[in-house]
């Protein structure tokens, strides 16, 4: 098909091609006008509002060249706070999670029964919303009636953590509600895990292999095209978290609340929306954009040769 | 890896003269194997149900009843205030059946728009030939790519400027225009029926719409399933959208009202600790009986997003 429309090429197709041609057109509209209308438009007024100084109140906007990124990397601190609250989380999070929905995929991979119930309920705090689950926490981490630093006292730990009140604890008490919702990863790992073919173990039995051995040459080799995935998506996610630093964090229509949940996307909603200044916060939200890219970048160079794909490439791009 | 126990090994502890000592015989490491993975899986849900049960056992605390006992109270407990769930539906103050109403009226157009916009999409990419289809489809998949943090900001400014702030519509009207990912999936899905299916249409005399309408549509249901699962979830839990485009309370989706509920604590009167967990659950169930019945689509759908990498 394709080889016919190159033949024929542009300018004048056949009847019936061109009839053909034509309903595809109209069936692809309502991308083309949303490609349009919310993708092009909204990435030029990026572009643009990033260099002007863009207050909602105060129209309109004024050309102020390179002067939002000057403002960022000198004057507002918390730009660099809220950047170093962003990276401590994802350094704290993102390989232990995916080691930990790594290790929980293989539990329930095990081919024993009763899995669909376990699978079940492990992916439970995966459709509970993120303002549930946050306002559920923040009782579960209540530093003195919490039911956390109870268990925790029960273990013995004589001065259990102040949490969500504490600088320190802050970071880990979200990580903590990260973990709760370990299992929605691990549904991920599962589906990899699914798809690797159990010719390859008994070949591996046969050939006297013990599980470890397994588990190194052909599991991980044959998933890691998955583990690649969870750990882009991890990135992008960890750059992007917002509803419990809104919550814990105190934010209100009015002012802002402790300093120790000024996650980035936080840090850019306070500029835009409760100071008003647009155009600040657009330039934010490029140097967020061009950090993980860059950073999504060179983890693509560095690991590419470690992935496996499969030659068929089912399913694949 | 259970299941790869191979046949070799069970010929050997079968049939094998030699005696095996008793931990090396391999129905009894089957044995020791089953109960340490149920373990950590019995752990690993109790994990999981322990702070729901909280949850419950705190909404169902009567008025003036702390929610935090010492020791830690799980359910069930004493006290069985089921009425709180009423309470917080209706009540003077802010009933909760309002925010409720709102969140399925914007899960109904959001469906709609999903469903209508990205079959007929995927219909052409999958089916049809035009030129310029593989340069359009690579837009598709790039735009997929574009993360939504830098569109935020201008998106706001744009649907301000046409007036919408305040409104739902820029909470709906994107779905009716495509989404890259679901365009994706849509057309993978559609491309693996047989051609014939069309050209055996096209001679009885069916239009291309009738083709779409009548035939791809309904064996297209699987992925519409998992779209319309997807979108009621996404939708149910946004919080962001919600809270920087509507202002009034009166408007709020479930999530921005569960926080807006919350905040309104602090000035001494209701709602108490029980009531804001009667609220967050009322506010879970309908997706957790979603995510029941629609468990099946779902794993098998997060199945093919993770095969994407």
């Amino acid at each position: 098909m394709l080889q016919r429309g190159k033949k024929i090429f542009l300018p004048k197709l056949e009847g019936q091609k061109r009839r053909e041609a034509f309903t595809g057109y109209i069936f692809l509209l309502p991308w083309i006008i949303g490609f349009i209308v919310f993708l092009l438009i909204p990435l030029g007024m990026a572009a643009y509002s990033a260099f002007t100084r863009w207050i909602l109140i105060d129209p309109p906007p004024r050309w102020i060249g390179l002067e939002n990124f000057r403002t960022m990397f000198t004057e507002d601190k918390d730009f660099w706070w809220s950047m170093g609250i962003t990276v401590k989380y994802m350094a704290m999070t993102l390989i232990p999670f995916m080691i930990l929905g790594l290790l929980v995929s293989l539990l329930l991979n095990q081919k024993l029964p009763g899995m669909n119930f376990f699978r079940t309920v492990l992916y439970i705090p995966a459709v509970v919303s993120g303002v549930a689950v946050t306002l559920l926490f923040m009782n579960l981490l209540h530093p003195e009636f919490g039911a956390i630093n109870n268990f925790l006292k029960t273990l013995g730990v004589a001065n259990p953590p102040n949490w969500l009140g504490s600088p320190t604890w802050a970071l880990p008490a979200v990580a903590i509600m990260g973990l709760w919702g370990i299992g929605g990863g691990a549904i991920i790992y599962l589906a990899g895990l699914q798809n690797i073919p159990p010719h390859l173990y008994e070949a591996a039995d046969i050939d006297g292999a013990n599980s470890w051995q397994k588990f190194w040459k052909i599991t991980l080799p044959l998933l890691s095209p998955t583990i690649f995935f969870v750990l882009i998506t991890g990135i992008i996610g960890s750059f992007q978290v917002f509803t419990p630093a809104f919550i814990l964090g105190g934010v209100s229509r009015f002012g802002p609340g402790s300093k120790h949940l000024r996650f980035y996307l936080l840090h850019i909603y306070i500029k835009a929306f409760q100071q008003g200044r647009l155009g600040y916060a657009s330039a934010l939200a490029w140097i967020l954009f061009f950090i993980s890219a860059i950073v999504v970048f060179i983890i693509y160079n560095r690991t590419e040769r470690f992935v496996y794909y499969e030659e068929e490439g089912k399913g694949s791009l | 890896m259970s299941q790869s126990q191979t046949i070799k090994d069970i010929e050997l502890s079968d049939s094998s003269p030699v005696k095996i000592r008793f931990w090396r015989r391999k129905s009894v490491r089957k044995i020791v194997h089953a109960v340490f993975i149920y373990s950590l899986l019995i752990g690993l849900g109790i994990i999981v149900l322990m702070p729901l049960s909280w949850m419950l056992t705190a909404a169902l605390k009567g008025k003036g009843e702390s929610v935090y006992t010492l020791p830690v109270a799980w359910f069930p407990t004493e006290s069985f205030h089921w009425e709180n769930f009423w309470t917080v539906l209706v009540n003077d103050d802010y009933p909760l059946w309002r925010p409720a109403l709102n969140t399925i009226m914007l899960a109904a157009l959001n469906v709609t728009g999903v469903l209508i916009s990205n079959t007929l999409v995927a219909y052409a990419f999958a089916r049809l030939e035009f030129p310029k289809k593989e340069f359009l489809f690579k837009l598709v998949i790039l735009s997929m790519l574009m993360p939504g943090v830098v569109l935020f900001i201008p998106s706001f400014l744009l649907f301000n400027a046409l007036g919408w702030y305040g409104t739902y519509l820029p909470l709906w009207v994107g779905a009716f225009f495509g989404n890259s990912f679901y365009i994706f999936i849509t057309r993978q899905y559609m491309r693996s029926f047989p051609k014939d299916l069309d050209e055996a249409a096209r001679i009885d005399g069916a239009t291309r719409f009738g083709i779409y309408w009548r035939i791809i549509l309904p064996l297209s249901k699987p992925v519409m399933t998992l779209m319309a699962v997807f979108t009621i979830m996404d939708v149910w839990n946004e919080f962001q959208g919600p809270l920087i485009y509507l202002n009034d309370p009166a408007k709020f989706t479930l999530s921005v009202a569960l926080n807006y509920y919350r905040q309104s604590m602090f000035s001494g009167r209701e709602p108490t600790t029980n009531l804001v967990m009667a609220a967050a659950l009322l506010s879970v169930i309908p997706m957790l009986i979603l995510y029941f019945f629609s468990q099946d689509e779902l794993i098998g759908g997060i199945a093919s997003v993770g095969l994407k990498g």
